[in-house]
């Protein structure tokens, strides 16, 4: 189905997100994942079905600017 | 208090501007910023908040002057190299702007000295690196309600927004609690271009002082990623989450926790290079 990732239309086979992670080779602990702008909780990726013409945000984190603290 | 001849000089530029003028000179003069950090984002960001005249600057930073710091942390010399930072940002800030306060805290940020810090500036930036510190910000701004500018980089990527406490989606809203330690690279083990940082601290620096003048329209419940490989930006709307452990309807976190693990170390024996 058509779905649209980080803002750029893809094919994909997955029918739940936490498939589509696996099949994008993201480890779910390091990104935040929205789905037609609402957050998804973590432990209800495997359950949460993608449909037809859904917007998939992934937010990663990320570090950055000094080292100490 | 009426500017000085001087003042109004160096100011000139802002003050022409009709959503500035001599009233927002004046605001930006009267204003306290704390940045947590003097490093890849907190550069920038203290010499632009410095030369705009932002009456105090606070810097908070444990750490001295690398030379694998220079590649970004413009506000570091090369003599700087074995020196505090937080010192050495303070005289290029008076090289700068005589005109700026500057008070320097050579410490790390604490569940002890946070809410004590944090209380005695308007807003907050965070330019950190870990996130452990990142949590910690977040936390300690929300119970100081004090708004916070948030950053972070990695390789070729920046993203950033702003918290308004209680009133716009936190940092807990989109990341419930910080990664498991070794599961997200550092700039240490990753890279980051040395640019970037500078781009990211100077929208962190323009978001501040938005805020200070209380113009435009504040970036807060969204997102800007910027990817400077394709030169793009993206702007990602986030809601405030009613089931936010710390913001929601519910909270869990009733205080300032202290966050265990260094979560962008991998060798927690040699120091962080972002």
């Amino acid at each position: 189905m058509r779905v649209k990732i980080n803002g750029k239309q893809e094919e994909i086979q997955e029918t739940n997100l936490l498939d589509l992670l696996k099949a994008k080779n993201i480890e779910p602990r390091m990104v935040a994942v929205e789905q037609n702008a609402k957050m998804v909780d973590r432990s209800s990726l495997m359950n949460t079905r993608i449909h037809e013409g859904d917007e998939i945000e992934f937010l990663f984190f990320m570090g950055g600017g000094s080292e100490t603290e | 208090m009426a500017f000085t001849e001087e003042q109004l000089v160096r100011y000139s530029r802002h003050i022409i501007l009709t959503e500035v003028g001599g009233k927002g000179q004046k605001k930006i003069g009267q204003a306290k910023v704390l940045i947590v950090g003097a490093g890849g984002l907190g550069s920038p960001i203290a010499l632009y908040l410095a030369a705009a005249g932002v009456g105090t600057i606070g810097l908070i930073d444990a750490d001295v002057v690398d030379l694998s710091n220079l590649q970004r942390q413009i506000i570091h010399h090369t003599s700087d190299i074995g020196r505090p930072k937080v010192l050495s940002a303070q005289e290029k800030i008076a090289a700068l702007n005589p005109d700026v306060q500057v008070l320097p805290y050579q410490e790390n940020l604490s569940a002890e000295n946070a809410l004590r810090i944090f209380s005695d500036f308007e807003y907050i930036i965070d330019g950190t690196d870990n996130f452990p510190a990142k949590f910690l910000i977040n936390d300690a701004a929300y119970f100081a309600k004090r708004p916070l500018i948030h950053a972070g980089i990695l390789r070729f990527e920046g993203q950033i927004f702003t918290i308004l406490p209680g009133a716009s989606a936190c940092y807990r809203c989109i990341f419930p609690e910080p990664p498991p330690a070794g599961v997200v690279p550092s700039c240490q083990e990753a890279g980051v271009l040395g640019a970037l940082a500078g781009f990211i601290g100077t929208l962190q620096g323009t978001e501040v002082l938005k805020l200070i003048l209380g113009i435009g329209k504040p970036l807060t419940d969204r997102i800007l990623k910027y990817d400077a490989l394709r030169t793009q930006f993206r702007e990602v709307p986030i809601r405030r989450n009613p089931d936010c452990s710390l913001c929601g309807m519910h909270p869990t976190i009733q205080t300032i926790e202290v966050q265990e693990q260094p979560v962008c170390e991998i060798d927690p024996a040699s120091s962080l290079h972002t």
